[in-house]
């Protein structure tokens, strides 16, 4: 048995061992432990470094509000920092790391931090580095210089670079009751609302129902309370109307009762079983919450109160009677309230000694002092702890007397021996959902704590969250609330009879201890009280000036531990009261969120995916897919020992040369139909659709309101009435979505109904000089020769009995065809294309040798319509109809856009015979050491095999006006420079033999 | 936030698309009027509190509806078909529950 853990008592089984490491040492520790009870069960008491003076922290608490014990837990090469030790719950296997300290925990270079203390006080950061310049050292230029020494050395967890592959989950739920927090109080709401047959979510962040009925000692119903809560969780368990959510947090609080959690599905496990996400993020809308989310211990603030060894009165407690571990055997309490007694009392009958009960308090209630006297512990009431000893673990305390009224000690310092101290500096209701839904919290003297205000939403407290401590209090809130949030009534059967020790809910107002000597009041950023009257005595007034200021409060505390004493503290320098000082708001997340859960079925396998009908044997055929948005698309059908280059350099050659064949079913296709369909393409075309003939296409370009492009593609007129139009495959649904928003809200008398058509086509493009021959030897129904199919033509016919719709344009300037059969016999007319091509050399290609042919022809994509270049920029403004007016029409003539120093198309050719990059800027005067005056940046390049050139398409300043001129490519971050040449974008057949044939 | 929706009833935000500010007016087609334009295209208001809004239910019906909402509380106080009263999707709504 490990040398802290009691022989008896608490839910942990001490007949399933489990090995972990921590810091590479092997440990073992029980089922239900977690690493914090595990690892004070073994007789660890360091278990990191604080942030700014690395100094040794223990663990102070036993759950969520953890601010000292964050490890970070490792998953083969997948690092997860900052995790709570008192929430990682131990498996086989499990390898845990301490944080902040090097080279090891137990010896740490920058504890040295501590001996030059004041050098880091409060502001250290905003003084030393955006402060006016001290001698030759500017401020900025110094905290460049230093950044690097300390990042290291202050902060946190160290994020890996392995890519996290776990799996993560969405879910919607819906619900009339959501209850959060399972306490006495949570579980009393969810059954009295399930009893009402309302649908309802019980969520809790902890592995088991329960909250403080676990490790209360207090009897519920006869039974110990933990039994209690454990028989009310499983009848809640079967029901058809209750779900119920263990190591959920509830994190965040939106408006119309949206609430988000995370469930931690499979942390706890080895391995995840099949399937199974490691976190799930549940969006869940309830029509109203019970918030039961109980309350935080909150520390005393005095000399040393942050060494191992010093933790929570409740956390102990809960070590104790919850996990069957003594944190300490002499143990000692400091304390202003009742609650602490308890707490003693338990220790004692769990086995530790109770050295001292030190309070502030100087009478004592008669309950008390028998506690005091049954836990055999020396009381003394009117005292104060002022200072600890010992380094890595607690050796001692000293003690004085105090007056409560004005803060003075007295007397001589006592010494007393412990290995362990308790304090209690009352509790703090945890309201930070309630805060989060847009209340603000109400100081409540007698408590001194914040407790939550009237429900701006539909919410109803109950339990500790609302400042009721007793579990009698809580389980009847509990039972009101969960009966009004279902919307029930009538007199239920009598509450279940609790007995607990007696106990006055309110604590002294004492929050700080002031002797000599570091008191801390936020333990993860290392904030003192002393830097709290140093930013007051530096002029910040403001809480929220405050927090920003000495780091109070941040990070994965989120003030949970810390927000009241510093308030208190900062209160009573300016001498206000604490509600006027005021507290900050809680927004959130409550406590740390994966982002993986939150990105959740956006990556990963769950992701989804757009494929094209002949995916299956571009794969088969040796594609190299490529994703593009959903979609995906093959790259190359690389040859083996090819390059990407080298494919497609051949592709792009053989389909010049013979003919080629490429998979267009991604681009986006919108059946426009009805008596106004002409009259509405002339509207949102800037050129003419009314003119068109039935059976022919004609290339259209779009603009947007203010007169930039758009969008372009062809637009086939099938009928009088009946247009398929084709879009970019990465616009599809803006296009679809801009042509409803006009229908729907500006021309609404307009005769039109439009219908996306994307996935009811299989497209497949065959160019080459051999094209019209493949065609020819396989289409029936119809001729495909210049008469029957002339440029822009269409005609219908049959290929392998299946019907098709064939339309003679090119995208890669040579003769081509665009094919489009139904979707489901995509890759029937596919393969029937590629059987009749065998004998003429048919290649299939793939999307960088269509990018390859369509840069060689000057033709546009989205590279270049990029949202900033208008008609004119691109060279399309032959497209701008004069006769009509359409969308951008009336702004695409302002001043900025017909300005001469546009930047505009052009191509460009490598003069060195070196490959170009995209973004690469191109410039007149190389300086490579300082490069400057950029014209215009590269949007896509290639090797052209038709040229025998590396050549680009870019966007350069006056353009037009400097073709044949020479200019350099300048791509610093790349170390690409090199002399280039300005030409026209159509480097290839300008004037279009090839395609009109 | 929850939008409902006339023709598809209470739906959650993420189901539609902002298509922007609801007291826009656009000019006639054939208008030169830049001022107009432009008051069109750039000009718009930042209430504290109701907003005319155009929101499409894309994930949806694929309605545009106006919608007006409370930029402090997201509180939307009325939805309503972008085209008017969009007979023909009530009707239709009508005969599905029939
Ligand atoms: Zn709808």
């Amino acid at each position: 048995m490990s040398p802290r853990r009691i022989d008896t008592g608490g839910r942990i089984d001490r007949l399933r061992t489990i090995r972990f490491t921590f810091d590479g040492a092997p440990y073992t520790g029980h089922a239900g432990d977690t690493l914090a009870s595990a690892l004070l069960a073994n007789g660890v008491t360091l278990f990191g470094r604080s942030f700014k003076y690395h100094r040794p922290r223990g663990v102070l608490t036993s759950g969520v509000e953890e601010p000292n014990a964050l490890v970070t837990v490792l998953r083969g090469e997948v690092r997860e920092p900052n995790i709570a030790a008192t929430m990682v719950e131990i498996y086989d296997g499990l390898t845990a790391v301490s944080q902040n300290r090097f080279p090891s925990l137990s010896w740490d270079v920058s504890a040295l931090n501590q001996l030059g203390g004041n050098l880091l006080s409060a502001g250290f950061y905003y003084k030393t580095f955006m402060g006016p310049a001290i001698g030759p050292l500017k401020g900025t230029r110094f905290w460049m210089f230093c950044e690097h020494f300390i990042r290291r050395a202050a902060g946190l967890g160290r994020a890996g670079i392995a890519a996290d592959t776990a799996r993560y989950e969405r879910m919607n739920a819906f619900c009339d009751v959501l209850v959060v927090g399972s306490g006495p109080a949570g579980l009393m709401a969810a059954k009295a609302a399930a009893d009402q047959g309302a649908r309802v979510i019980l969520s809790e962040l902890e592995p088991h129902f329960g909250g403080s009925a676990n490790w209360s000692g207090e009897t519920i119903d006869g039974m110990p309370a933990a039994d209690w809560a454990a028989r009310t969780a499983s009848q809640l368990e079967g029901r058809d109307n209750v779900r119920l959510l263990p190591r959920t947090t509830v994190w965040g609080y939106y408006d119309g009762n949206t609430l988000a959690a995370v469930e931690r599905v499979t942390d706890h496990k080895e391995r995840p079983g099949k399937g199974e996400p490691r976190h799930r993020y549940w969006a869940i809308r309830a029509k109203s919450v019970v918030l039961a989310t109980g309350s935080f211990e909150r520390p005393l603030v005095f000399p040393g109160n942050d060494r191992p060894g010093v933790m929570l009165a409740h956390a102990a407690e809960r070590y104790a009677n919850e996990y069957g571990v003594l944190p300490g055997n002499r143990i000692a309490l400091f304390t202003n309230n009742d609650s602490a007694y308890r707490a003693a009392l338990a220790l004692k009958r769990a086995g530790a000694a109770i050295v001292a009960i030190v309070d502030v308090r100087p009478e004592l209630s008669s309950e008390m002092r028998k506690l005091a006297d049954e836990a055999e512990a020396k009381s003394l009431s009117g005292h104060a702890v002022v200072a600890t000893e010992g380094g890595k673990a607690l050796s001692g305390i000293k003690v004085q007397r105090f007056d409560m009224a004005n803060g003075a000690l007295a007397g001589d310092a006592r010494s007393i021996q412990a290995d362990c101290l308790l304090m209690s500096g009352g509790w703090s209701p945890t309201i930070h959902l309630a805060s989060q839904a847009g209340a603000k919290a109400e100081w409540n003297a007698a408590r001194q704590a914040f407790l939550p205000p009237k429900p701006t939403q539909q919410w109803i407290g109950a339990g500790a969250f609302t400042g009721s401590f007793s579990t009698a209090g809580a389980i009847a809130e509990g039972r009101a609330a969960g009966l009004a949030a279902a919307g029930g009534t009538g007199t239920p059967a009598a509450l279940p009879v609790v007995e607990a020790a007696p106990g006055d809910p309110d604590p002294a107002p004492v929050f700080e201890i002031r002797a000599n000597g570091k008191s801390f009041v936020d333990f993860q950023h290392d904030v003192t009280a002393e830097d709290v009257r140093l930013a007051h005595r530096e002029g910040f007034v403001s809480v929220e000036h405050l927090k920003r200021y000495t780091t109070l409060g941040m990070a994965t505390d989120q003030g949970k531990s810390s927000n009241i004493p510093g308030l208190a503290i900062m209160a009573e320098a300016l001498g206000k009261p604490i509600p006027e000082v005021g507290t900050t708001r809680f927004r959130p997340p409550f406590s740390a969120v994966s982002i993986g859960s939150l990105a959740a079925e956006r990556f990963g396998d769950l992701k989804p995916e757009r494929l094209t009908p002949m995916h299956d044997w571009h794969v088969a055929n040796g594609a190299t897919m490529y994703s593009a948005g959903l979609w995906y698309r093959p790259m190359i059908y690389g040859l083996s020992g090819e390059t990407i280059e080298q494919a497609y350099v051949r592709e792009a050659k053989a389909t010049r040369e013979s003919a080629g064949i490429v998979d267009v079913s991604t681009l986006g296709k919108i059946a426009v139909q009805g008596p106004d369909a002409a009259e509405f393409l002339d509207r949102v075309y800037t050129n003419m659709f009314s003119t068109l003939a039935v059976g022919k296409a004609r290339y259209g370009l779009m603009l947007r309101e203010d007169g930039l492009a758009f969008d372009d593609g062809t637009t086939w007129r099938l009928g009088e009435q009946d247009f398929l139009m084709t879009t970019t495959t990465a616009n599809a649904g803006k296009v679809m979505q801009h042509l409803e928003y006009f229908l729907d809200v500006i021309w609404p008398e307009l005769k039109v109904h439009v219908t996306s058509v994307t996935d009811e086509w299989a497209g497949a493009a065959i160019g080459g000089p051999k094209a019209r021959a493949i065609l020819a030897a396989c289409v029936t129904g119809t001729a495909v020769d210049n008469a029957t199919l002339p440029f822009m033509g269409i005609v219908r016919g049959k290929i392998s009995g299946v019907p098709v719709m064939i339309c003679r344009l090119s995208f890669s300037g040579e003769m081509a065809f665009e094919v489009y059969s139904g979707a489901g016999y995509g890759t029937h007319v596919w393969e029937a294309l590629i059987e009749a091509g065998k004998p003429f050399g048919l290649v299939t290609y793939g999307l960088e040798a269509l990018g390859t042919m369509r840069i060689e022809k000057g033709h546009v994509t989205g590279a270049e319509i990029d949202g900033r270049t208008t008609a004119r920029d691109l060279h399309l403004d032959w497209m701008l109809s004069k006769k009509k007016p359409f969308i951008g029409s009336a702004m695409m003539d302002r001043e900025g856009l017909i300005a001469p120093d546009r930047l505009e198309l052009v191509g460009l050719i490598s003069l060195d015979n070196q490959p170009l990059n995209g973004g690469a800027h191109i410039v007149e005067t190389l300086d490579e050491a300082n490069p400057h005056d950029s014209i215009g940046h590269i949007t896509a390049c290639c090797y052209s095999p038709a040229l025998g050139k590396y050549i680009a398409l870019a966007l350069v300043k006056d353009g037009k006006a400097r073709r044949g001129r020479r200019a350099h490519i300048s791509d610093p971050l790349r170390g690409r420079f090199g002399p280039v040449e300005i030409v026209s974008n159509h480097f290839f057949d300008p004037d279009g033999s090839r395609m009109h044939g | 936030m929850l939008i409902t929706c006339p023709y598809c009833g209470p739906r959650d935000v993420i189901e539609f698309t902002y298509q922007g500010d609801g007291n826009r007016q656009r000019p006639q087609p054939a208008s030169q009027d830049l001022d107009a334009w432009n008051a069109y295209v750039y000009d718009r208001l930042n209430p504290a509190g109701d907003h005319n809004e155009i929101w499409q239910h894309s994930g949806g019906c694929r309605a545009h509806l106006k919608v007006v909402r409370n930029t402090l509380t997201h509180e939307i106080s009325s939805v309503a078909f972008a085209r008017g009263d969009h007979k023909a999707a009530m009707r239709h709504k009508a005969e599905g529950k029939s």
